[in-house]
């Protein structure tokens, strides 16, 4: 089984990018390939806890939970992306990591895919 | 030991979104990314600008100016500080009619030694061919 990387940067409700990068996440990890997810600039929307679900909205923190849930999945957000934004260590959803940008460098080092969606 | 090498591939205009910033900025992050690997094993970033995101080789950038934010200019800079293979597309300048004196080339006045190149696009093609990952931004 294989390790894949995802990095992005597109925002979580404004942008579907980031909900196909969540499910192909979740379809490598039911393969039983593991994930680490990163997200910068808007896509660190995501690592704010307390998201509700609305039909007009996508909705995929259910979804992150199950991943984290499966131990094949890491997810982290950059840290000065989500500050500046105001979201802090407190809002973070359980499981979620933050860092700096070296950590998903690093990640790519022994990925064997790396997919980076890199737009808003 | 082994060195993996990442290409980011700028097309975003700069300030319109942040894309371009990140991706300048992540690329940077390559020089700290030991602390997570082994002994002897690296991450080397390069970049190419391709498309609209050569405009964000333009010199003389004023973000602080008029949005109170570091420039672009300042994130390429420090690139080539950091002696990183920083290209861009000559076609796509010649499309927008910039020349290269229009371009922050060097470091020069921050003490760097490395330039920017301007180079065919096919030359950035043989560059995606060659690194283990494709980042595009």
């Amino acid at each position: 089984m294989g390790k894949l990387t995802i990095g992005c940067f597109s925002s979580l409700v404004g942008s579907l990018s980031l909900d196909f990068s969540v499910k192909l996440a979740e379809a490598a990890v039911k393969k039983g390939h593991t994930v680490d997810y990163w997200m910068s600039g808007n896509a660190t929307m995501l690592a704010k806890k307390g998201q509700k679900a609305f039909k007009d909205y996508s909705f995929v923190s259910k979804t992150i939970q199950e991943l984290i849930a499966t131990g094949k999945f890491q997810i982290t957000a950059c840290e000065a992306c989500a500050e500046a934004r105001g979201y802090h260590k407190e809002d973070c959803p359980d499981g979620f990591k933050r860092f700096s940008m070296d950590w998903y460098l690093a990640s790519t080092f022994d990925a064997d895919r790396v997919l980076h969606i890199g737009g808003d | 030991m082994a060195t993996k090498k990442l290409l980011f591939v700028v097309r975003a205009l700069p300030y319109k979104t942040e894309a371009s910033r990140l991706a300048l900025t992540h690329a940077i992050a390559s020089q700290s990314v030991e602390i997570y690997l082994k002994d002897g094993d690296l991450v080397e970033a390069s970049i190419a600008f391709i498309g609209d995101g050569v405009m964000n080789c333009l010199k003389n950038q004023q973000a602080m100016k008029h949005y109170g934010i570091t420039s672009i200019e300042g994130h390429m800079k420090n690139t080539l500080l950091l002696d990183m293979k920083v290209m861009i597309c000559k076609e796509d300048l010649d499309k927008f009619g910039i020349k290269e004196d229009a371009l922050l080339m060097d470091a020069e006045d921050i003490g760097g030694e490395t330039n920017a190149q301007i180079v065919p696009f096919s030359e950035i093609q043989k560059e995606m061919e060659s690194v283990d990952h494709l980042l595009f931004c």
